[in-house]
This record gives structure tokens, sequence and C-alpha cells, in this order.
């Protein structure tokens, strides 16, 4: 899948469970600015799977490395290479 | 010979200079010798569990076998096949020993049975994350000589802060260059000189001189409806100190002396009297026992759910996990009402904060926000809590329900 795709989908998702359009804010700390919580994740990690197809166990899922768009986006690359 | 619970008293920490100053002086030549920390650890599990609890060091080696085994047997089979059953098996099995310690120390109203030991509830923690991420295929390798110096690690033994697998293997294996590691010693030392604040200064003053006062004064006023007395405020706010102080001075011990052995345990206390809601005191406080519940309980429970579509909402499903979440807190805080109403309470509050988070998000600007707010806020997080502490105590179960 091309970059510029998976970053709209990254931010598409993120704008429906924040309800924030963040793409001008790519790195925001979406935990610590309390846009996302646990529950957030957790929404996100399955939105993810179903529109990226990408397995992320929660074991995987380490705060720090998730927590700005531009992580999430070097996350969701990393894993579909 | 003279036996302690950890960081009891000067002694303690005398002998536990003396035994880190080997660790030190190595660590600062570039080397840590790992069988000189195991037989340092075995020493001081020794000095807590050798002499009169010998019977706890004997329920702590059989414990450690029998959980050692499932670990190592679990991965072995998870290599080759991954049942969901089996692995719920395991879980089970992993978590039997402690749950039959919960339910006979409430049959019998004893401290610990006959297969407890303490800190046998810290240690479950460890096992189940290490069970789970091997389902999980995160943990691939295990080596039974950094299974043991994880699980055993002395200086969080007895009450955490909970660590994790890997992230406690990377310190223990890697070797923090002298500057690096001089910082570590003074944050280590820094540390425990707080805790000494804390434990022995603070702590005693409002657990040991204050609280049988005020406890005393509202028990002689337990006629009243609901026993409800001023003083039974103060010993809502003099447990809540005790309770701060005692449990973060410990968590600073237990931080500040694996610092001094080159291993960044997790802090469990981050200014919790400064929390503004609910949510945010429980990222605060205890947060290697919260963080646990998050990340092992929670987000393992809520994604189960919405993936399942259990609930026709994710709102309920998040609210449902919330309280399933902290009820099984309490329950692990021990079967008594008032731990479970504790863990209840904590849920329920958790749901209404949420709830009032939504709100404010789809009101912007609509309401104030500025000092005095923030102010509210804290005040109003910080009683919530101290009255669920107040619950935790145990102290309203003697006031209304045991007779004089």
């Amino acid at each position: 899948m091309e970059k510029s795709k998976i970053k709209e989908t990254v931010l598409s998702v993120l704008q429906d469970i924040t309800g924030t359009d963040l793409s001008d804010q790519m790195d925001v700390n979406l935990f610590d600015t309390a846009l996302m919580d646990s529950m957030a994740t957790v929404e996100m990690l399955l939105q993810l799977q179903e529109k990226l197809g990408i397995d992320v166990q929660i074991s995987e899922f380490e705060r720090s490395q998730w927590d700005t768009p531009n992580k999430i986006i070097d996350r969701v690359n990393g894993t579909l290479q | 010979m003279i036996f302690f619970q950890p960081y009891e008293n000067p002694f303690y920490f005398f002998i536990l200079f003396i035994a880190l100053l080997p660790i030190m002086i190595s660590i600062l030549h570039g080397k840590k010798i790992h069988i000189y920390e195991s037989l340092i650890s075995l020493f001081f599990l020794f000095l807590t569990f050798g002499g009169p609890s010998w019977k706890q060091g004997i329920a702590l080696i059989i414990y450690t076998i029998y959980e050692t085994c499932l670990t190592f047997g679990y991965l072995y089979y998870r290599k080759r096949k991954n049942n969901q059953l089996v692995f719920y098996f395991t879980i089970f099995l992993t978590i039997l020993p402690l749950a039959l310690v919960k339910i006979a120390t409430a049959i019998h109203n004893q401290k610990l049975s006959l297969i407890g030991f303490l800190g046998i509830s810290y240690l479950t923690f460890r096992v189940v994350q290490t069970v789970m991420e091997t389902r999980d295929g995160v943990i691939k390798q295990l080596k039974l000589s950094q299974f043991l110096p994880f699980l055993l690690f002395f200086p969080t033994i007895s009450s955490g802060p909970i660590d994790r697998y890997r992230r406690f293997i990377k310190d223990y294996e890697q070797v923090p260059k002298q500057d690096e590691y001089l910082e570590m010693i003074k944050k280590g030392i820094h540390y425990i000189f707080i805790g000494f604040l804390y434990k022995f200064i603070l702590a005693y003053i409002f657990g040991t001189l204050l609280l049988p006062e005020v406890q005393a004064a509202a028990l002689a006023q337990r006629h009243n409806f609901l026993g409800l007395s001023w003083s039974l405020l103060g010993v809502m706010y003099v447990y809540s100190a005790d309770l701060f102080f005692d449990f973060a001075g410990y968590s600073l011990f237990a931080v500040g002396t694996s610092y001094i052995m080159g291993v960044k345990t997790p802090m469990n206390f981050n200014r919790p009297w400064q929390s503004l809601n609910i949510k945010d005191f429980w990222n605060r406080w205890h947060m290697s026992l919260s963080f646990w519940f998050r990340d092992y309980v929670y987000m393992r429970l809520l994604f189960m759910f919405m993936k399942k579509k259990t609930f026709k909402s994710r709102i309920t499903a998040a609210n449902i996990t919330y309280i399933l979440n902290m009820l099984l807190m309490g329950f692990w805080h021990g079967l008594t009402w008032y731990y479970i109403v504790y863990g209840l309470f904590h849920g329920f509050a958790i749901v209404i904060n949420d709830a009032w988070l939504r709100f404010k998000k789809q009101h912007p600007n609509k309401l104030p926000h500025n000092r005095a707010t923030k102010y509210l806020a804290i005040f109003l997080t910080a009683h919530v809590v101290c009255f669920s502490f107040l619950i935790f105590s145990g102290f309203l179960d003697k006031l209304w329900f045991i007779p004089k």
C-alpha cells in the first residue's frame, strides 16, 4: 500500500476517534492531551485492523511508541513491511 | 541471626548498603556480576523468609518451582500450538495459588494460609504477564537465568512495583555507562532518602501516632447515625495520608535500590494528589498496578468485547469493562466486602468521569475553564479518592458491624 494512503487512513481513523483533525499537528502527544485513552487505543487498533489489515497484539502496544500521529503512521508502516 | 521485613529499619539499610557496594563498584568498572547479584538476592530473601517466617520461605520455594514449570511448559507448548483453551487453563493455573490464599484468608480470617507468603500477589502479576506475552508471541525465548532473577528480584519482591519481563531483562543484561550509572546512583539515593521521610517520619506520624487517636474518637461516637462524626472525617484524611506515605515510601525504597543495582524499576507514584480527575488519578497512583490492569485486563477484555460486538454501543462496552476491571482489582485486594465495594466504587467513578469528559468534548467553550475550576477539580478528585480509601481501610466494617 502507498505511504500516502496509509497516512490518510490513519488520520481518518484518528479523526473518527478523537473528533479532531490532526493533519496539522502530527507530533501532538495524544495521551498527554487526553485526546486518546485506553478505550480509544482499543478502537484505533481494531479500526486499523479492519481498514489496513494490520494485526497488532496488545502486548506489542507500548504507549510511548504510539503517542503521536507520526509515530502511529511509522508503526503501521513498519508492521506492513 | 536477625531477620527483617524488607526496608524495616535503619539496620536493614546498613546491610543493604554494604551488600550493594560491590555491585556499584563492578558496574562502575563496566561489569555486572550476575552470580553476586543472585547471591545477594538470595541472602535478602533469606533475611525475610528465613527464621521465624520459614514456613513462608518453603511456600515461596514451592510456588517458584510451580510457576516456573507452568511458564516454561506453556512456552514449550506455544512454540508448537496455540489453542485458546490451553491458554485460559494455564492462566487459571498460574492464578490458582493466589486465589486459594485469598479464599483461605477470607474463610479463616488469617493473615496467611499455608501456601501464602509475603509478595505472592506481586509474583503472580509477573508470571501472568509473562504467560500472556508468550501467548501473543512477543516473548519467544525464556531463560531460567533471566526468569528467576525477574521473578525473585529482591528489591521489589514484597509489594512491587510490578515490572515487565522484557523491560526488566533489558536493564538486567545491559551495563549502564559510567556517567549514566552515576546519575542512577544519585537518583536511587535521592529516592531512598525521600522514602525515609515518607515512611519513617510521615507515615509514622499519621499511621502510628494520629490514626489510633482519631479511630478511637470515631468509635466513641459510633451510636450516631451511620457512625458519622467529625472524627470519622479525620479517620478518612489521616488514613489516606498514612496509606500514601507508607506505600509511596516503600515504593521509593524499592525503586531506589533497583536503580543502584542498575535496573530502572518503574515508579509507582506521580503526584497523585494533583490529579484532575479519577482517570488521571489512576495514571498517577500505584501506577505499576493500574497499568498492569490496563494492559493485561482492561484493554484485552475491551478488545474482545468490541471485536465480537458483544455490546451494541462502544461506550457500554467500555463502561462494563471499566467496572469489571476495577471489580477484579477489588477482589485482588482481598475477599471482603470493603475491598470489593472499593473496586466497584472506582469502576463507577471512572464511568461517571468518562461521561463527564464526553460531555465536555461535545460542549466545547460552553463550560468555564480557569484556575478556579482546576483547583475545584483537584479538590473534588482528592475527596472522592479519600472517601474510597475510607472504604478500603476496613474501618467502616469495624464501626458498623463489629460489636464492642
